[in-house]
């Protein structure tokens, strides 16, 4: 088994319906996507998935120095930043690209498919 | 054959053999390639002393495997015991030849993964499967060797990290991957045939033959598969008609003005019964002719011509209504309009042409060139004449495009 990190994307603030058109198109996507992590966890593959805040809301925090210096925003200056992410397992990257095609669909968005570094 | 000329040969039947096996043994494309070079360098130092061994892939595939086991126990002294033992337990597997085969069937699905980058795909598997050397796709390919090595070893390591997997994909999946090979050999095949280099030779044929050895080597593995058949037919007719492609002055000849006699008979005759067989097969329910199938019947119509005259236009019309089925592309419908022409005359293939958006595509500039000259409208096709020429970056194509533009004004 590999481990992957499935990420999507989205603008840096998130409006009230997540950029979707309509408040049924949203609630629609989602339950798509809970059906999709329900059919992770039967095929044992879900290991964990969320969605995330805006990224105006996070904060760079660099400790190395005696005090933490924070910074209000993202590390990185992008178009667009992580929305969310499902951590997931699976055999290989034929697997994993199955699964994320289903991800996207669901989610209504691409999704980025990187392997964990395995030590 | 001496001992050099062994050594070669040894190297174009086996490379991809060994890296196959040593990759299924040991789960590591970067070990596996590294291991073969090695055993071949060695076979070059030893050889010429002791002599040509009497199974020489044997030798090469025994000496890569005892490379490997000594590099991997040296890695792993403080690893886990148990594992070494194993590997020293199996110093040379007798594989049955099934399962060699599938060993460069999986290697050529995961060079050809559709995760990776096209040029990619085409570096690992000229590497890989072709066994050319870092320099060598570099100098095919006209970029820096320093590049071609980086894309080589970026591809190694994401099919180490990612888990490509090593197998031959499942039923559902097999036709679309299978097409995806096809698609890397078809572009090794493509640069060689119609060089990108405006400074080089027009036709490479270092690499429409390593497209040949290698779509052969995938027909081998997979007889059945009618679009590796159509591929393989398709080269083979195209790479016959090389000799009368370009003239002595370095000009592409076109097929109609080609000279027929200087076509290499064999090479049409092995492209056509591949053709036959495909026709047979898919008029016996064996599937659908895919794009690769309905070119090579095209290139089947073309070869059986005793010159341009004799072809059959209509059946030729008839395989390019099929293809833009499949294929509803600009490109197709262009080359279609080439057809109509001798049919149904220039007027309407011209106005076929003139619907199509292909901006920046020199093809389309000179086929209109060649449509209005017919015409008698001249003006208009040195201007498409001139366009063309301007848009083409091969060397042979520009001296053809240019002398056709310099006749019109004697006219």
């Amino acid at each position: 088994m590999a481990r992957y990190l499935m990420s999507v994307f989205g603008p840096a603030e998130q409006t009230e319906l997540y950029g979707y058109p309509t408040r049924e198109a949203m609630e629609e996507s989602m339950a798509e996507t809970g059906a999709f992590n329900e059919r992770l966890q039967e095929q044992g593959c879900f290991v964990f998935a969320d969605g995330l805040a805006s990224a105006t809301t996070a904060t760079v925090v660099d400790g190395r120095g005696d005090e933490p210096v924070l910074t209000d925003g993202p590390y990185l200056e992008s178009k667009e930043y992580l929305a969310g992410f499902w951590v997931i397992d699976a055999p290989d990257l034929d697997v994993a690209l199955k699964l994320a095609a289903e991800g996207s669909k669901a989610c209504r968005g691409p999704v980025e498919v990187r392997p964990f570094a395995v030590m | 054959m001496s001992v050099g000329e062994a050594i070669t040969r040894v190297h174009r039947a086996e490379w991809a053999r060994v890296v196959a096996s040593l990759t299924r043994r040991f789960g590591d494309l970067d070990l596996a390639e590294e291991m073969t070079a090695e055993a071949f360098a060695v076979a070059v130092e030893r050889w010429p002393t002791d002599g040509v061994p009497p199974n020489p892939g044997a030798w090469i595939t025994t000496t890569a495997n005892r490379r490997a086991i000594d590099r991997l126990r040296r890695e792993s002294r403080r690893d886990d015991k148990q594992q070494e033992a194993q590997m020293l337990h199996d110093d040379v597997p007798a594989e049955p030849r099934g399962a060699v085969e599938d060993d460069r069937l999986r290697l050529m699905f995961a060079c050809c993964h559709p995760a990776l980058a096209m040029q990619a795909r085409v570096a690992l598997t000229l590497r890989m499967v072709g066994g050319l050397s870092v320099p060598q796709i570099a100098s095919a390919f006209l970029v820096p060797e320093a590049s071609v090595g980086q894309r080589i070893t970026r591809a190694k390591a994401k099919i180490k990290a990612a888990r490509i997997p090593y197998r031959v994909p499942e039923a559902e999946d097999l036709p679309a991957r299978t097409t995806g090979v096809l698609t890397v050999l078809f572009l090794v095949f493509n640069e060689g045939y119609l060089s990108s280099d405006p400074a080089g030779e027009s036709v490479r044929s270092d690499l429409t033959l390593e497209a040949i050895r290698l779509t052969r080597l995938l027909h081998a593995l997979l007889p059945t598969d009618g679009e590796v058949a159509g591929l393989l037919a398709l080269m083979l007719m195209i790479e016959a008609r090389r000799p009368a492609r370009v003239s002595a002055t370095g000009e592409l000849v076109s097929l109609d003005l080609q000279d027929r006699a200087a076509w290499d008979a064999a090479l049409v005759r092995e492209g056509q019964a591949l053709v036959r067989a495909r026709v047979a097969a898919v008029a016996a329910g064996d599937g659908r002719a895919g794009r690769f199938q309905v070119l090579a019947a095209m290139n089947a119509v073309h070869t059986s011509a005793r010159d341009v005259t004799d072809t059959d236009w209509s059946q030729v019309v008839r395989l390019y209504d099929q293809l833009v089925r499949l294929d509803p592309s600009p490109v197709v419908a262009l080359n279609r309009a080439v057809a109509v022409a001798e049919l149904d005359g220039p007027e309407v293939a011209l106005a076929l042409v003139d619907r199509l958006t292909l901006p920046g595509y020199h093809a389309h500039h000179a086929v209109r060139a060649d449509l209005l000259r017919r015409l008698g409208r001249s003006a208009e096709a040195r201007a498409a004449y001139e366009t063309a020429i301007g848009l083409s970056r091969n060397r042979a194509e520009t001296a053809s495009l240019t002398r056709r533009r310099d006749e019109l004004a004697g006219a």
